[in-house]
């Protein structure tokens, strides 16, 4: 099991089944992004609003301490919103010469949840962090 | 899609300079959960993919769900070693792909 996705599982408590669908989907997205492997907790920060007043649109940063040498990068950067009606956020990708494993977005959030992201690097290792953002009014219309 | 997209990045560099890129493309990003006011779902219609190459190779680039925000926004890194250009591209789930380029100066 995950730990990202064993965060994710606990949150569950006392939510919707919808709410615990969308946790599913996003703990089986990680699943598939790391083949089943562990990810280690750590290397990965995650900045976003503690508070998000309008989930049409909050800023997401996300980054990973990795040299980023021709041996040794992060390659792609997983991120999932396990509350979103559709868990998958964005899948960034890196070369060497991104010089940075760093990627900055605005994202939508339909309602308080984690945000999980997952990073791989060159050698196949896998990291990966949370953050609980608390929205006031979801982005997601109706 | 005839937006133009908007690109903030420095025209020159000193080489081996890690730079900051900043993109971002006017788009409505419809995220086909929404609902028209007969009730009926809307289509979903994004940008599911963004790249970014240097002299042909590649850089950064990003597959979006429909959870990224209207007129997708980017910021990365690259490594600058020597004078080139940037392509950047934005993939409609239309199949329609916008381009942009920017030509960087590295001494």
């Amino acid at each position: 099991m995950l730990l990202g996705a064993g965060g994710a599982a606990m949150t569950l408590v006392g939510r919707s089944d919808q709410a615990s669908a969308a946790a599913k989907e996003a703990a089986d997205q990680i699943a598939k992004f790391t083949g089943g492997k562990t990810a280690e907790q750590g290397k990965v920060s995650i900045e976003l609003p503690e508070i998000a007043e309008n989930g049409n649109t909050v800023p997401l940063s996300v980054s990973v301490d990795a040299p980023m040498t021709a041996d040794n990068f992060v390659s792609d950067i997983l991120v999932v919103a396990d509350g979103n009606p559709n868990p998958g956020v964005a899948t960034f990708q890196f070369s060497p010469l991104a010089g940075k494993a760093e990627a900055s977005t605005r994202i939508r959030l339909a309602t308080t949840q984690n945000i999980i992201v997952v990073a791989k690097t060159s050698k196949g290792e896998f990291f990966t962090g949370q953050k609980l953002v608390k929205v006031t009014i979801g982005g997601c219309g109706g | 899609m005839a937006e133009k997209p908007r690109l903030k990045l420095p025209k020159e560099a000193k080489k081996g300079e890690v730079i900051e890129i900043k993109t971002l493309l006017p788009h409505i990003m419809e995220s086909g959960q929404r609902k028209d006011k007969d009730g009926k779902p809307i289509p979903r219609k994004i940008i599911n993919k963004f790249a970014c190459e240097f002299n042909g190779k590649p850089v950064f680039a990003a597959n979006l769900d429909p959870a990224i925000a209207a007129n997708p926004y980017m910021q990365f890194h690259a490594k600058v070693e020597e004078s080139g250009t940037f392509k950047f591209s934005w993939t409609d789930d239309d199949g329609t792909v916008t381009t942009a380029e920017e030509t960087i100066t590295v001494t």
